[in-house]
């Protein structure tokens, strides 16, 4: 597709997936293109996956460049209200 | 016109899937290869080969995902690719190359084999023209056919700027111009470097329109440049595709 930004990071912890099953995921990729479903012409996504079990063990956000900013600032703000010891 | 699923051989010896949609008739006839963008080999990709199919021309799309993810939804396909850095280009060539000598083997065939494709596609379909045997190829706006490829990202491609002096086919080359990737800029750069190598290519640059303008189920569809650019296509595969 088109402007090829992405990133990627190693995650720990669980996503809901196809079919409604839980996955574990341990691969976060993210970037900035073309979506498959949201009405928009570029979009921020991400896939929690597990590499592992698959291609369709993964689950897929597409925000708007300023929803994925607004969720950067909610998940910040909800860690940021946690005490320190529960978040190491 | 008939539609299949079937399975053809790489240039390097891998057996992959490839949707095939072909005219009806014994007619002879030149051939397609539709290098499907990176969202993947999906519904939006068949839809264009049967559209090219209708225009008279057998066309092939390889699925360029199915090493690693045979089988699976497109999207997750794709998603796939991507995670693990994107198609490389020797396989790419090899794929589309695979595709192409299928198209050749054709009862109908004619020998002739161009290859076209949008966004990444695009791109490739520029790289193959540089790399393999195909008679014309079509560059549906392509990012990084030149331009400097930003560094660290985790796919692999490259600009192509050093391979356009071995282009080998006649490239026909369709852009929106609030598009960024390509730049108007970059476009420019292709045409002066395409025109300092005496390349016989043709460009056309669309006001209003910016990237996937063909893409009739996205917001970036513009409907005078994709009918215009769709009577491009039609007229550059008769110039070329003919016997």
């Amino acid at each position: 597709m088109c402007t090829y930004t992405t990133i990627q990071t190693a995650v720990d912890g669980s996503a809901k997936g196809a079919g409604g099953a839980w996955l574990h995921v341990d691969q976060a990729t993210v970037y900035f293109d073309h979506p498959v479903h949201a009405s928009a012409e570029h979009t921020l996504n991400i896939d929690l996956a597990d590499p592992a079990k698959g291609p369709s063990a993964r689950v897929a956000i597409e925000l708007t460049a300023a929803s994925a900013r607004a969720l950067v600032q909610a998940i910040n703000d909800a860690l940021a209200v946690v005490p320190e010891g529960l978040t190491v | 016109m008939t539609t299949s699923t079937i399975m053809i051989s790489s240039a390097d010896g891998t057996q992959i899937e490839a949707y095939l949609a072909q005219p009806s008739g014994p007619e002879s006839r030149g051939g397609v290869v539709l290098i499907h963008h990176m969202p993947g080999y999906d519904r939006g990709s068949k839809e264009i080969a049967r559209r090219i199919a209708e225009l008279g021309y057998d066309t092939i799309v390889p699925n360029l995902y199915w090493r690693e993810a045979p089988g699976a939804a497109p999207d997750d396909a794709a998603a796939t690719a991507r995670a693990n850095g994107g198609v490389p280009d020797a396989q790419l060539i090899a794929d589309v190359s695979g595709g192409a000598a299928f198209l050749r083997g054709l009862s109908a065939s004619n020998g002739k084999v161009a290859t076209i494709g949008h966004c990444s596609g695009g791109r490739q379909s520029v790289l193959v023209a540089c790399n393999a045997d195909v008679d014309a190829a079509v560059d549906c706006y392509g990012a990084y056919v030149t331009g400097v490829v930003p560094e660290g990202w985790p796919l692999k491609i490259t600009s192509l700027t050093d391979q356009l002096p071995n282009l080998r086919a006649p490239l026909l080359g369709l852009f929106g111009n609030e598009d960024q990737y390509p730049s108007p800029e970059q476009v420019d750069e292709l045409e002066q470097i395409l025109k300092a190598h005496e390349k016989t290519y043709e460009f056309h640059r669309y006001d209003g329109a910016a990237h996937a303008f063909f893409a009739n189920d996205r917001p970036s569809y513009r409907v005078e440049a994709a009918n215009d650019g769709w009577e491009r296509i039609a007229a550059f595969f008769r110039t070329h595709l003919a016997a």
